[in-house]
């Protein structure tokens, strides 16, 4: 299916440009964030609004740009927006679980203060009597 | 008129998601551990699927919105088994 950009009418055209600026904006602003922050585990956080708001924007506008173009709905882009919605916190999660674990294997000084406590077996033991 | 409007939104866009594509690039080359490569890796495979969307909408054209979803994909099990091998060592236990 083509579309050709003269067909979408103005009312359609001005939201969808604001959308596509938006998500690519916000897209350029997290990997800002991830050259500038300072330690893996602030940099974590950033690419998520790429994942967020800039796939979420940039599929919006796809979706109005194609819908108002060929004068029927058309939502297939909304799989990708589904998709990256449902996988970055799987990434995300075990890539911060790895450096974890990772930095309490060599008690890095990244570490945050309150993950730096490795539970020692003794330790579970006592808790599981206690619960 | 609208066609104007939404070339220019789109060449903005390109040009924003170009210029994150080369930051992700610099922190994958920066480091300074595995992990923040492998994060970097993540973030310029959603950009690189963005950029195809975009190029979709650009070229008016279907066909990149099935690529953009084969990208995402990837990315997807690119990162999850780098998240994997750097926990254990190894992607298949």
């Amino acid at each position: 299916m083509t579309i050709d950009l003269a067909d979408v009418p103005i009312w359609a055209a001005i939201p969808a440009a604001a959308f596509l600026v938006i998500g690519a904006g916000l897209s350029l602003l997290g990997t800002l964030g991830l050259v500038r922050l300072q330690t893996f585990y602030d940099r974590i956080h950033a690419p998520t609004l790429a994942t967020s708001w800039g796939a979420g924007g940039m599929v919006m506008a796809s979706m109005i740009i194609f819908t108002a173009a060929s004068a029927r709905p058309v939502f297939h882009e909304i799989l990708i927006g589904i998709f990256v919605t449902v996988t970055t916190p799987v990434t995300l999660m075990m890539l911060g679980r790895a450096t974890l674990y990772r930095d309490r294997m060599e008690n890095s000084p990244d570490l945050p203060k309150a993950a730096r406590h490795v539970p020692e077996p003794e330790d579970e033991e006592k808790e599981e009597q206690n619960t | 008129m609208s066609e104007i409007i939404l070339v220019s939104a789109i060449w903005i866009a390109q040009g924003a998601l170009a210029l994150a594509m080369c930051l992700c690039t610099w922190r994958m080359v920066l480091g300074p551990r595995a992990q923040d490569r492998v994060l970097a890796m993540d973030a310029l495979y959603v950009c690189a699927m963005l950029q195809l969307l975009a190029f979709g909408i650009r070229t008016g054209n279907t066909i990149f919105f099935e690529a953009s979803l084969v990208i995402g994909v990837l990315g997807f099990v690119a990162t999850v088994s780098l998240a994997k091998f750097l926990m254990r060592g190894e992607v298949i236990e």
